[in-house]
């Protein structure tokens, strides 16, 4: 903690960076938090309550946080990841960003919650996490605490919906997204949704009916997922943003495992490799096609 | 509707099947199909596109928002491609969205995706049958029924 604090301070008072966005304690648990003097450097922490993914705070469309100027940016491995993927599609520079990685072991599913990491209450992303020491940094901090307890929730309930018959998935599916009141709150929570007008705003053609009926919120959280395939950084944001608590990470999970499976293609914290949607082999899978 | 004017119109019901079709090859075949008067269900709308790459998945969800039951799907054989590699990048995003489809419950027989070259008159044909019966036996796509009962819209 003293050792990201010492260090935030460093950045600011030598005016390498003009913001630095990390976690402090907030009345509902952590928060993120914009620290801009070095006096301000004292609030910020790092604990299992830290779920939430601050490189969405680097999209260049949120223009309240980039006026600020430089930025500075505490990351997870996961996070790491989504840095990645927003330099890899030319979103930032690298040069812009300063990247502090954090030496992770887990987060809380519910950070709302005052538990220890168990079984039950770890995150369910943690569960398949490889990056818990991040590639992709200009200062890492911290010592490499133990791994995680593996959630195996979400797995799980993948393989159950997996082994229903397609009737019984689209009843599952249909009740959970009658819940979507098309906040979308996923889109707006997500780091690799960026955009400047989003398929689902436009109306020369309408793709996507904007009102929350049965048949557009299908169309929405399906068009979204497939825009993420392959750039999913699976950091869940989508999931806990959702104010219906529908769950946006089965989606997520699911095809980040059919672009592992067809392509050999994890999200990574490396942004010279390609994503797999833009290349092609030519040996790909077609197994499906007639 | 009295209940006897609906059994007669679902007795009567055919499935409408949507193809999205490539203007080199698959187009061509169907051309060809139609030319050598092969005996085809008559239930297929053919919707010409440049190439598969073309094919956008908001495609198939927008021919099942206004009533399709079912969609075929069609291009090049890889290789073939007029544009080169269409449809090497057209098979990446149909592989994510076939699985995607069948994870949200439609069922698989619902999307036939095929490659039908120019001279494939007869595979067209198949496809065209095959994907037909295969609707058929599903029955209407549940987004219509959803429609038609007016409890959702």
């Amino acid at each position: 903690m003293k050792e990201l604090q010492d260090l935030t301070r460093k950045l600011l008072s030598d005016e390498s960076v003009n913001v630095v966005i990390g976690y402090e304690a907030g009345p509902r648990g952590m928060r993120p938090a914009f620290i801009t003097s070095p006096e301000q450097a004292s609030n910020l922490v790092f604990n299992i309550h830290c779920v939430q993914n601050l490189a969405t705070y680097l999209n260049p469309r949120r223009k309240q946080i980039t006026q600020l100027g430089k930025a500075a940016v505490v990351v997870k491995g996961c996070d790491a990841r989504a840095v990645a993927g927003m330099l890899r599609e030319k979103q930032i520079e690298r040069g812009n960003v300063v990247i502090i990685a954090v030496r992770c072991g887990g987060v809380l599913q519910n950070p709302e919650t005052d538990s220890e990491l168990t079984k039950e209450t770890a995150s369910v992303r943690c569960a398949s996490c490889t990056v818990r020491e991040p590639k992709l940094f200009d200062h890492i901090v911290g010592e490499l605490p133990p791994e995680p307890p593996v959630n195996t929730h979400r797995v799980e309930q993948i393989t159950a919906l997996e082994r229903m018959s397609s009737a019984e998935r689209w009843n599952f599916w249909t009740e959970q997204l009658s819940r979507c009141i098309r906040c979308h709150a996923c889109r707006e929570a997500c780091p690799m949704c960026f955009c400047v007008k989003c398929t689902a705003e436009k109306t020369q053609p309408q793709w996507i009916d904007p009102s929350a009926t049965p048949f557009a919120n299908r169309a929405w959280q399906t068009m979204r997922v497939l825009h993420q395939a392959g750039r999913c950084v699976d950091c869940l944001e989508c999931e806990r943003a959702c104010p219906e608590h529908i769950p946006l990470g089965l989606l997520a999970r699911y095809v980040a495992d059919a672009v592992e499976r067809r392509f050999d293609f994890t999200a990574s914290d490396d942004p010279s490799v390609a994503a797999p949607i833009g290349v092609y082999r030519t040996d790909d899978d077609e197994e499906f096609i007639r | 509707m009295s209940n006897e004017v609906e059994h007669l119109v679902e007795s009567q019901w055919s499935p409408k099947v949507v193809a999205f079709v490539c203007n080199w090859c698959t187009y061509t075949g169907a051309d060809l199909a139609g030319t050598s008067r092969l005996k085809m269900e008559p239930n297929v709308r053919v919707i010409k596109l440049p190439c598969s790459s073309r094919v956008n998945p908001l495609f198939i969800i927008k021919a099942f928002e206004r009533g399709a039951d079912g969609v075929i799907v069609s291009g090049c054989h890889t290789g073939d491609c007029h544009y080169s590699t269409g449809n090497y990048h057209a098979r990446r995003r149909f592989a994510i969205l076939h699985d995607l489809l069948q994870f949200m419950g439609v069922e698989e027989d619902r999307v036939t995706f095929a490659w039908v070259s120019a001279s494939e008159g007869n595979k067209w044909q198949q496809v065209v049958n095959e994907t037909t019966a295969r609707v058929k036996e599903l029955g209407r796509f549940s987004v219509l029924q959803e429609h038609e009962s007016g409890e959702l819209r």
